[in-house]
């Protein structure tokens, strides 16, 4: 069920600012080696009900098994792998939903934290 | 079509104030007793249309707020605490209807529960998963004989609360026979969509009156009748922080008139010796305190609520979600602390069933609150949480 195609409330008037919404980053060779560390800390710490490696970026991470519970030990791997820290406003469900959200937020701090 | 206007009839806590005072309490006894659904207490709350108190103004409802319907929890507890749980459940499956309904299914049934004051009821726990609400063993699956756009469910329903007087039941279900046990959907279905087969009965120590027994449940619909967004996000957003504000609101109705008996015990044995504080009023101070600490939590727990509604992003932060867990497990400690401590205060008076400060009902439906979604599987949910959680950035965090 396409998640992103409407927002569930009509007037999502507090949407997150900052680097949440930062634009994305051209790609390219560094983006492909973030998406296989992120491919390897959901394969590790994830709990998934299927095989991380043979996820799409834009899959539903929810539909593939991820739990809230899971997401914890998943936002630990990912604090590990990278050397960053989620802060508060990024510890929701949005975050997690799929290896291209995780790739935008992880992101975000990296070119945050060096600004 | 139109309800009331606000300001010509009682408010929604005064009208509910009565009944509980009025009905609910006169038929407590009965209903603990027999074990039976609070059908006096119901049919009062039809008659004065609370049943689509929170059903929006354009659909015909009352348009309350979460506010306004917890006091009325906490009115109809004080009378009998079924009553009150009752009613909170119900509300907390409209709540989820009202949020995120959207289509023409979900208006028109919406319609329908304020013009025929519908009850609504759930069934979340399954005699596979337990009380894990948050996993399903049985699916939505597409029903290929009847064409497009139908569905089949089959739910072995461990618990479904006064099943046999609901006129709709929310289920939780996987989404498709292939999704994994956590990836789950809420189905609206009505009376006409299910039929039940009771497997168990409920006798239990108390909340006798919420008829809590057991059902298997086999339903056709359409998909229309599916809320579309996912019950981990629904559940986040709605059902959780509602279910614990309002189950939290009931509790605080028993642990109150609890207090009241206590208090009137006090000034019976004031009165026989006037001038002396009797010993037992510390006793009384006592559960005083506590019930006002039950009272705070639970208005501070609204509050972020309200502040927090109409926003994804705030309602799904984990902050969010351990301020509403927490609630449910500091509320149904205290509920039953208050009892407590107003029957120590009534001393035999209030241990014995045959005066007026009788409290064991009371006791023995306040020790549900912690069992209800466990307090130690909350607490290490909460634990694993912690792991991440930063500080909050809102006001008092």
């Amino acid at each position: 069920m396409p998640q992103d195609a409407s927002p569930p409330f009509p007037n999502p008037s507090l949407q997150a600012a900052g680097s949440a919404g930062l634009p994305p980053t051209a790609g390219g060779g560094a983006d492909d080696g973030m998406i296989a560390g992120i491919r390897s800390v959901l394969a590790e710490c994830g709990g998934l009900a299927v095989d991380a490696g043979r996820l799409a970026v834009d899959d539903d991470l929810y539909a593939a098994g991820l739990t809230s519970h899971g997401c914890v030990g998943l936002m630990l791997g990912l604090e590990e792998q990278f050397d960053v820290e989620f802060p508060e406003k990024l510890l929701n469900r949005r975050t997690f939903e799929s290896i291209a959200a995780i790739r935008d937020a992880v992101r975000g701090l990296i070119d945050g934290g060096e600004a | 079509m139109n309800a009331a206007p606000a300001g010509a009839a009682p408010s929604l806590s005064a009208r509910a104030r009565a009944i509980g005072a009025d009905i609910a309490a006169r038929h407590a006894e009965a209903v603990d007793r027999e074990s039976r659904f609070p059908t006096e207490a119901f049919d009062a709350l039809r008659r004065e249309r609370l049943l689509g108190a929170m059903v929006p103004t354009e659909l015909g409802g009352g348009g309350a707020s979460l506010f306004e319907v917890a006091a009325a929890c906490h009115a109809l507890a004080r009378g009998c605490a079924s009553t009150g749980m009752i009613y909170a459940m119900h509300q907390i499956q409209v709540a989820c209807l009202v949020n995120h309904g959207s289509n023409g299914w979900h208006r028109e049934l919406m319609a329908r529960m304020a013009a025929e004051q519908l009850l609504l009821g759930s069934a979340t726990t399954e005699a596979e998963t337990g009380g894990d609400i948050r996993n399903s063993v049985c699916a939505v699956e597409a029903d290929q004989g009847t064409g497009e756009g139908r569905f089949t469910l089959a739910k072995n329903a461990s618990v479904i609360s006064y099943g046999d007087q609901s006129d709709v039941i929310l289920v939780t279900a996987r989404r498709n026979p292939d999704a994994p046990s956590s990836d789950q959907v809420l189905v609206v279905l009505t009376r006409d969509d299910y039929r039940l087969e009771k497997t168990t009965l409920w006798d239990a120590m108390g909340m006798r009156g919420t008829c809590s027994d057991g059902y298997r449940l086999e339903a056709a619909g359409v998909t229309d009748q599916i809320l579309p967004l996912a019950y981990a996000d629904l559940s986040a957003q709605t059902m959780l922080p509602v279910t614990h504000i309002l189950w939290s609101s009931t509790w605080l109705g028993i642990a109150a008139d609890a207090v009241s008996r206590a208090r009137a015990f006090v000034r019976s044995e004031a009165r026989r010796k006037p001038g002396t504080t009797p010993a037992c009023a510390v006793r009384l101070a006592e559960a005083t305190a506590k019930l006002q600490q039950m009272k705070t939590v639970i208005l501070t727990a609204i509050r972020q609520y309200e502040l927090a509604c109409g926003s994804p992003e705030l309602l799904t932060t984990l902050s969010f979600a351990t301020a509403m867990g927490t609630l449910k497990v500091t509320t149904s400690e205290l509920v039953r602390e208050v009892v407590e401590a107003a029957i120590r205060t009534c001393g035999l008076a209030g241990y014995r069933n045959d005066t007026p400060y009788s409290l064991g009902r009371h006791l023995r439906d306040a020790h549900s609150a912690a069992l209800m979604i466990g307090n130690d599987r909350i607490m290490s949910h909460i634990a694993t949480q912690l792991l991440v959680q930063r500080d909050g950035s809102g006001p008092f965090e």
